[in-house]
């Protein structure tokens, strides 16, 4: 379980989990009010709370189903910037090969216009 | 992100929560068949990949079903190769694998479609597929390591202060392509 992206990651490749953080964003929940609407018990909960604890998503100041779990926002600000960046990289990519795509354009036009453009 | 009714003039990812893949789609002002020459053609490939500030040298290049294919990008005088075969050549579907040889070991599935929008107008998806969610995971964190690097800056100073439990921060490079 390697690095912490990884960790934060995999904590969230379960549906349950995914829920879970959904769920907290609204605000802090108890572990007993956040199990109420699932069909598993408070202690399936329990231990998914931990994996997303432990991933850094979520913390709790006391152990015990009274105490509120509270959404680490950060850690998902940290995960967008990332994502954000690979995005930006991608984007630049893409500007390159529209750059080369219009001087395909360019070439075309000056050349033989492409089949599709000679039929009426 | 496969919704060809909304529009993608720049690039959006998505990086899935439940698969090691990550999508990326994008529009461009072509015909899928400029698109699939940009590429399929080497000189035309070489023109757009890689950062900003990277030269490519295309060293193997066989841009077709079975063929193969290796590069090497130049950047601040350090050297990336990369390598892979190409599984299926289409006019509107590419898959190759895809290797950073700084990691011989780990090895994505790339498949690319061009989806004709109409209007001379064609849309790029790009979906990789790792071989784990921490090599995919390696990939997304990539774009922190040139340039800025506030994201790890930052996680840097969550570890420092525990705000992260057992983990220990682990910087493993790796150059995009």
């Amino acid at each position: 379980m390697g690095d912490p992206l990884s960790q934060v990651f995999a904590a969230l490749a379960d549906p349950t989990r995914r829920d879970l953080v959904a769920r907290l964003t609204d605000g802090d929940a108890t572990v007993g009010e956040l199990a109420a609407p699932y069909q598993v018990s408070v202690q399936a909960i329990s231990k998914h709370l931990k994996v997303l604890e432990q991933a850094g998503l979520v913390s709790r100041r006391a152990e015990g189903h009274r105490s509120p779990v509270h959404l680490e926002a950060e850690v998902f600000d940290l995960m967008t910037t990332w994502i954000e960046r690979y995005r930006q990289r991608a984007e630049a990519r893409y500007q390159r090969l529209d750059a080369v795509l219009a001087e395909m354009n360019d070439d075309e036009e000056a050349g033989h216009r492409p089949a599709r453009e000679e039929t009426p | 992100m496969n919704n060809t009714t909304t529009t993608a003039t720049t690039a959006t990812i998505e990086a899935d929560p439940t698969l090691p893949i990550i999508h990326i789609t994008r529009d461009f002002a072509a015909t899928p068949a400029q698109l699939f020459r940009a590429h399929t053609d080497p000189e035309l490939f070489a023109r757009w990949v890689g950062p900003d500030g990277t030269t490519t040298t295309i060293d193997r290049w066989d841009a077709c079903t079975g063929g193969s294919w290796r590069f090497v990008g130049t950047h601040d005088g350090m050297e990336f190769g990369f390598h892979g075969c190409f599984h299926e050549v289409r006019p509107d579907r590419i898959v190759q694998t895809f290797t950073w040889e700084g990691e011989p070991d780990a090895v994505a599935l790339e498949t690319l479609t061009f989806t004709d929008l109409g209007d001379d107008r064609t849309r790029l998806h790009a979906q990789s597929l790792c071989d784990s969610f921490e090599a995919r995971d390696a990939w997304l964190r990539s774009g922190m390591e040139v340039g800025v690097d506030q994201g790890y800056a930052k996680l840097d100073a969550l570890l420092g202060a525990g705000e992260i439990a057992g983990a220990a921060g682990r910087g493993g490079g790796r150059a995009q392509a």
